[in-house]
């Protein structure tokens, strides 16, 4: 049974009869005291979680909202150091956080020396997209060494099997796409979300968020019928790359959170 | 030459991809694995190559070019004289057949140069099968023959707008559409890398260039060449020649990446220039220009299919053993082997395998007369022909100008 912070938000928002809300943004955009900022806004209006997104250069797994916002932060020259930052910020706001990564830039650090780090800043663990229990060996070690936790996704394709091996691997919570695809809002959230989480829970006990696709207020409360946390990255992220400046896009953020907060707690 | 670990060729490979993907990567692997051992399917396949790519492809032996390397003798082998004018037609036809076999109607590819596009967009027009190709916009305007090449075919061309809009980036946007649409489609990954089973896969369709190549040095010229010379984009037309030689020590295997403007300027695609370090990228851990963030650095090269951080894992692990080795070529040294051999035997190469050329003048400079070098011209220069000439200023609106 893991300790972390995000845990125990899960079994708080559990205890609560509700879903949790977990609001992705990534480090460095529009700047990094820029997202750090939005990271405080959307905690102060009702984020439970939140991703700290690790800008990275081939995001395979993202629509263009999110890899728009990546790529900016990047030319904006954030640096992988700059998500420990932006963990500290997060705990100081009083929220969990957790990192969203592709692999190679753990891999280049070191897995050991950024499970170290993320541990020093309050993080709770890494999610991983592409990043699969079978491949996962040096951060498997790392997160143990270090009791963080380690998020791994499940998909509609996935065998019964997988769910198996991925949930016993996973800690903290199973990271369930909704659908077959990329980061990007969609009109609806479908059935194959639903049929994921059951399928998970026959098998496990390791909470559930569920995750790609979800934008409104609506939707959160659809998922947080049968999920135990509701994933949101790309409507948040919008709100931030449409607004003319830093102040607005935050003022868009906030009213949108509370609408998913909202959403969680209906 | 790879330990038993599944898909890696001593550290390298693995399948670093989205769990959304590994139900489809673990069909594809055991459907190929079925398929390789069944002899309907190879039947169809060698039919194919036949009667369709024009295998086997010749040896030339090229003397007048032979003049400008040292007095080596040196052989090409006529992947340009494949049906759709490269190699990557061998690999194609194969996975196109595959995606028949798994119940599939729809495929995707990436591409660079254009090549592997038009094959897969031929693949699919001669199977049947929907197509998308996705390239960097970069590239679509280097390369726009082939553009219209693949929309006559009928495929759909996405140009790609992110990062550095060339094959990178287009592998990105593939994997996009595949985790999108992998219930019925198969995605025709064009070379020797990408997540476990492509590497292998994908080598093993292109094995037929050197098992032919090899053979064919033993009938007409009488022995083995002193060294195989192949450029590396991915690495599939070096991983294809070279293979059949492994197991021949005195062969030195040769491969030749995209130098640029050169390694010093940071302007290149040389993966084992000393620059590029182990990592992970399109679902393969290998040799990648990374920077110390592990942010792909980009690359540059005048040839649209060299222009690719990466590189396939298992040339990675013949790196790293000490069996093949690898040198950069600059896009000044690739276009005069160009023109070079265009004006000494009237074979326009692919500016991809001018690079292959230029090694060999260089490695027939260090064998000397009594040397033997063999060359995988992996594909014809009718693509490039629009760039050589701005290259060399032939235009009519440019002959002032240069
Ligand atoms: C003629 C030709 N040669 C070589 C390449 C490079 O690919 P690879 O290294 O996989 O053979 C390409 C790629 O487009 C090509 O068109």
């Amino acid at each position: 049974m893991s300790g972390s912070r995000v845990s125990a938000v899960l079994a708080d928002t559990k205890a609560q009869g509700r879903s949790a809300l977990v609001g992705y943004l990534p480090v460095g955009f529009p700047t990094v005291e820029g997202s750090i900022r939005a990271m405080e806004v959307m905690v102060e209006n009702g984020v439970d979680i939140v991703e700290i997104g690790l800008p990275y250069t081939d995001p395979l797994m993202d629509g263009p909202v999110i890899q728009t916002a990546a790529t900016r932060a990047l030319e904006n020259g954030v640096r992988v150091a700059d998500v420990f930052k932006a963990g500290e910020a997060v705990s100081a706001a009083g929220a969990a956080a957790l990192v969203m990564t592709y692999w190679n830039p753990v891999l280049r650090y070191g897995a050991d020396a950024f499970a170290r780090q993320l541990s020093a800043s309050g993080v709770s663990g890494l999610i991983t997209p592409d990043l699969v229990p079978d491949e996962a060996q040096d951060w498997i070690t790392a997160s143990d060494a270090h009791d963080l936790d380690r998020v791994f996704l499940v998909a509609p394709s996935s065998t019964d099997e997988r769910l198996v091996s991925t949930t016993a691997a996973s800690r903290g919570f199973v990271y369930a796409t909704s659908l077959m695809g990329v980061t990007g809002a969609r009109a609806s959230v479908g059935e194959a979300a639903s049929v994921l989480v059951e399928r998970v829970r026959r098998v496990t006990d390791v909470p559930v968020c569920v995750g790609l696709g979800v934008s409104t207020g609506e939707q959160v409360h659809e998922v947080g019928q049968f999920a135990d946390g509701v994933i949101v990255g790309s409507a948040l992220v919008r709100c931030l790359l449409d607004a003319p400046d830093l102040d607005s896009g935050l003022q868009a953020l906030g009213a949108l959170t509370r609408e998913l907060a909202a959403g969680c707690r209906r | 030459m790879s330990d038993n670990r599944i898909g890696r060729f001593g550290d390298y490979g693995g399948r670093y991809v989205p769990e959304a993907l590994v139900a489809a990567l673990e069909e594809l692997d055991e459907q190929r694995s079925k398929a390789m051992h069944d002899p309907g399917f190879l039947g169809e396949l060698a039919q194919l190559h036949r009667s369709y790519t024009g295998r086997p492809s010749i040896i030339t032996e090229v003397p007048r070019f032979a003049e400008h390397c040292g007095g080596a003798r040196v052989v090409l082998k006529r992947e340009d004289l494949n049906h759709t004018g490269s190699h990557k037609i061998n690999n194609v036809l194969g996975q196109a057949l595959l995606t028949k076999r798994m119940g599939k109607r729809r495929v995707i590819a990436e591409t660079g140069a254009g090549q592997h596009g038009v094959a897969t967009a031929t693949a699919a027009a001669l199977l049947g099968l929907e197509c998308v190709v996705y390239m960097g916009r970069v590239d679509t305007e280097r390369q726009a023959l082939n553009v219209a090449r693949m929309r006559l075919l009928g495929a759909e061309v996405v140009p790609v707008d992110h990062g550095s809009r060339t094959l990178k980036d287009a592998v990105n946007e593939a994997f996009r559409d595949w985790v999108t649409h992998v219930d019925h489609t198969h995605y025709v990954l064009g070379t020797v890398t990408g997540p476990y089973p492509f590497p292998e896969m994908v080598r093993d369709f292109h094995r037929i260039i050197g098992v032919e190549a090899r053979q064919q040095m033993l009938d007409e010229i009488g022995r083995l060449p002193d060294a195989v010379c192949a450029c590396v984009g991915g690495g599939s037309n070096a991983m294809g020649i070279f293979h059949r030689f492994i197991d021949d020590p005195d062969v030195r295997l040769i491969g030749l990446e995209g130098g640029g403007e050169g390694v010093d300027s940071g302007r290149h695609a040389s993966r084992f220039s000393g620059q590029a370090t182990p990592g992970v990228l399109h679902g393969a851990f290998t040799y990648v220009l990374q920077d110390d963030d592990g942010q792909t650095i980009e690359s540059h090269s005048v040839s649209a299919g060299l222009d690719y951080p990466s590189v396939g894992p298992e040339h990675a692990y013949l790196k790293d053993i000490g069996r093949a080795e690898y040198h950069p070529v600059t896009d000044d040294e690739a276009m005069e082997a160009f023109r070079l051999l265009a004006q000494t035997e009237g074979i326009l190469p692919a500016i991809e395998s001018s690079h292959a050329l230029a090694g060999a003048m260089k490695v027939g400079r260090e064998l000397g007369p009594d040397g033997l070098v063999l060359v995988n011209l992996s594909g014809r220069g009718d693509k490039d022909v629009d760039s050589a000439a701005r290259w060399f200023g032939l235009l009519p609106d440019e002959e002032e100008q240069s």
